[in-house]
């Protein structure tokens, strides 16, 4: 069976909630059958009303939704067979876990062996197996939250929707959460959309990221192509961390233009400039910049380093370089003796490749 | 080694006593903060409680002022006429009864109990002037032919308890006979019945027409926006911040005969003027006004439950599939569950003692048992009677209230 290229698909969308201000301007995207797409923005970019209107609760103003070929702005939540976890989880709190599961597989009128196994699956799944006449406050927030999962895929919907549904937890649970959400994603494969605030979130989990930004997608790519290649300077500035330099063209030629800044000259990787005096933003990951570097870079400059803190596997040296004093640079925790120090200074090297000069802010 | 090792603390008081004396100072300051309340509690709630009970039941005014003659009937079998002693002992005691002008009072008591007893009284009351020393039993009867008939005699020999459950049998229309057994009142007389069970169904459609009204009223008040809900919150309240006696009184413009709604209703065609429907003085007005005056109680609570209820609840049972009405039966409905109760139970036991609303509007045919106790309070003067119906009031809500908590269990009531 081949995967359908746009098993979702948005067509020209257009949300406005007060007819003053459209929060979701000309949304176009395609989903493919299987794929695990993370909506990823700021608040208020956006984001969750996608998914609304993707499950039903909000209707586009403009614009049609797709679901494997069938518009469907005027199905109601309930026909769309769409499964979805939901911020708070939005456990029923009067049921116990086999009927919080058992509940879509009731109003579908399946026959009582079949619920049985497919709740005693479902939460097999997600390791409460046993786990089936509690009540959802006596649950931890972890399996609460797994029940929640469960819950979403026990129908066997074709897209599940997920809606910031780690928020809640506490970073160590977060994490784990991340990897069983994505291994139960691999083992079944349904289409997963999921809509989170946290790019770390997001980076782990998904084959592809939207990110939100006002109303539009900036970009949408893989996530490796994402940190790596932005294409503009709120998604640089989004995702990851990231050192700028704002300047202005003084030099484009064959893959390379030089960078005017108040205080010097640096080369970089034109990616949204096309010409000379263009105003720009130079974009350089810290991990890219090496101090002492051994082999030639094409960008060497010197900084003095204003504040030093210790983080364990790597520390953070916050320098002032070419008049930007927020200017970081990661140095991993190694034997390697260097002569890291509040206020020394220090040669800094970088490829021009990896500086990307990008849209001015 | 016992297997209950105490544990002590590190100054080796037993761990358990050491507690106690650091919670000591902290207990004493909550105790006196609560006490202003409690002695409040006590003073204006306990103690005419209890004053009411035994009022009820308090039967001592006749067996104080027939000491002798209680003391005498002692050995009366009540079979025959009493022997001398007794009616010497009566004769003894009346004569200081009518001394000290306090004999109208042992009238009043003694013809509650037969029928005709206060003529005979107040006949011998004039007549022993004139008695003369010795066998007073041919004298008294020389008075009046009743004083042969022995069921007058039995009649004051029923007074002679000093407490009386006579009370509580005539609140359900019943009373202990001449032969000391419990039987009813005649079927014309049997006013208090009627009132309870009216009462109970007054009561109880009140409460089902305030649940019908407030729980979409709270729905909205819960769901819409703030500055919508805000003012929908001070429609309702508004109510609460007008006198009931006015509210009252607007009920009787609107709905008298000559008022607002049937000149509507004339109006608009619906019924012809000289065939005006009667809406209020009968149980339509107490429906209405009471429904009208005790809504809030029942909006309140269920809102209040209802705002903590998530939305993504609803909408998670309608991604789930469950179409709308699935959902709200399915998932919003139990979830009010602890609101409505509080919102019955509250509106139920304030609709069951009413007393001013259906006194105004109800009429004939819509008064309830509290008015009765008012009338008895203020009118009869008969305060034990009416204490005795006020306290069989106050059990049948403690039993409802008990009813209630069986059903529902009372930890599951939201009252905010």
């Amino acid at each position: 069976m081949s995967k359908k290229e746009d098993f979702v698909k948005f067509d020209k969308v257009d949300k406005s909630y007060d007819g003053k201000v459209l929060v979701v301007k000309d949304l176009n995207l395609d989903i493919e059958e299987g794929e695990f797409v993370t909506m990823l923005g700021p608040s208020g970019s956006g984001k969750t009303t996608c998914l609304m209107m993707l499950a039903g609760f909000e209707t586009p103003t403009n614009g049609e939704i797709y679901l494997d070929k069938n518009p469907i702005s005027n199905i109601p939540p309930h026909k769309r067979g769409i499964g979805m976890v939901f911020q708070n989880y939005a456990l029923f709190p009067h049921m116990t876990v086999f009927e919080n599961l058992a509940f879509p597989l009731r109003v579908r009128k399946i026959s009582k062996d079949d619920i049985d196994k497919k709740v005693e699956k479902a939460l097999s799944m997600v390791s409460l197996s046993g786990f089936g006449n509690r009540m959802p406050g006596q649950l931890s927030g972890g399996q609460q939250q797994r029940v929640a999962v469960a819950r979403a895929l026990v129908f066997d919907p074709s897209v599940v929707l997920m809606d910031e549904p780690l928020g809640a937890l506490d970073k160590n649970l977060r994490e784990s959460m991340q990897y069983e959400i994505k291994h139960i994603h691999e083992s079944i494969g349904v289409t997963v959309v999921y809509v989170t605030h946290d790019q770390g979130e997001a980076l782990t989990m998904s084959n592809r990221i939207a990110v939100f930004n006002d109303g539009k997608v900036q970009q949408l790519s893989s996530p490796d192509k994402l940190y790596e290649e932005p294409v503009n300077s709120f998604v640089a500035e989004f995702i990851g961390e990231n050192n700028t330099f704002a300047g202005e063209i003084s030099d484009i030629s064959n893959g390379s233009c030089k960078v005017k800044l108040d205080k010097g000259e640096i080369i970089a990787n034109p990616i949204s400039v096309r010409s000379v005096g263009e105003k720009t933003t130079v974009s350089i990951r810290p991990e890219r910049a090496l101090i002492n570097p051994k082999d030639k870079m094409d960008n060497n400059q010197k900084g003095i380093i204003e504040e030093v803190i210790y983080h364990g596997d790597h520390t953070r040296v916050r320098l002032n370089l070419l008049g930007n004093s927020e200017f970081i640079l990661k140095v991993p925790n190694s034997s390697q003796n260097l002569d890291i120090k509040l206020g020394n200074e220090i040669n800094i090297g970088w490829n021009s490749h990896d500086a990307r000069a990008l849209d001015p802010k | 080694m016992s297997s209950e090792q105490k544990i002590l603390s590190t100054d080796g008081i037993p761990l358990e006593e050491s507690l106690k004396q650091a919670e000591k100072k902290n207990k004493i300051k909550a105790f006196l903060l609560v006490t202003p309340l409690l002695l409040f509690l006590i003073i204006t709630y306990i103690i005419p409680i209890a004053d009411m009970f035994s009022r009820s039941i308090d039967d001592k005014m006749v067996t104080n002022m027939l000491p002798k003659t209680y003391k005498a009937m002692e050995q009366w079998d009540g079979k025959e006429l009493p022997p001398e002693e007794v009616f010497k002992a009566f004769y003894l005691d009346y004569k200081i009864l009518v001394e000290n002008k306090t004999a109208g009072k042992l009238q009043t008591q003694l013809n509650y109990e037969k029928n005709g007893f206060k003529s005979v009284l107040k006949k011998l009351a004039r007549k022993q002037k004139k008695f003369e020393e010795g066998n007073y039993k041919e004298q008294i009867m020389k008075v009046h032919k009743r004083w042969r008939n022995v069921d007058y005699w039995r009649a004051i020999k029923r007074r002679a308890p000093a407490y009386t459950y006579s009370k509580y049998l005539k609140g359900v229309d019943m009373y202990s006979n001449e032969d000391g057994k419990i039987v009813q009142v005649a079927e014309d007389r049997r006013i208090h019945r009627i009132l309870w069970s009216r009462t109970l169904e007054v009561a109880f459609f009140v409460t089902l027409f305030c649940f019908l009204m407030a729980y979409p009223i709270a729905h909205l008040l819960a769901t819409l926006p703030m500055k919508y809900s805000n003012l929908l919150m001070i429609c309702v309240l508004l109510p609460f911040w007008t006198s009931l006696l006015v509210r009252t009184a607007s009920w009787m413009i609107l709905l008298q005969q000559q008022g607002l709604v049937n000149d509507f209703f004339v109006w608009i065609g619906l019924v012809t003027d000289d065939n005006r429907p009667e809406m209020m003085y009968n149980k339509t007005g107490t429906y209405v006004a009471m429904t009208q005056i005790l809504l809030p109680f029942m909006v309140l609570p269920l809102y209040s439950v209802m705002k903590t209820i998530s939305p993504s609840l609803m909408r998670a049972g309608k991604s789930l599939g469950a179409t709308p009405g699935v959902a709200f039966f399915k998932i919003y409905f139990p979830l009010t569950i602890p609101g409505i109760g509080a919102g019955c139970l509250l509106v139920f036991i304030l609709a069951i003692g009413y007393y001013i609303t259906p006194a105004l509007v109800g009429g004939a045919s819509g008064t309830l048992i509290s008015n009765q106790i008012a009338y008895h309070m203020k009118s009869t003067l008969d305060w034990s009677f009416a204490s005795a119906m006020g306290l069989m009031l106050l059990t049948g809500v403690l039993v409802i209230y008990w009813i209630y908590n069986k059903l529902v269990g009372v930890d599951n009531i939201k009252l905010g």
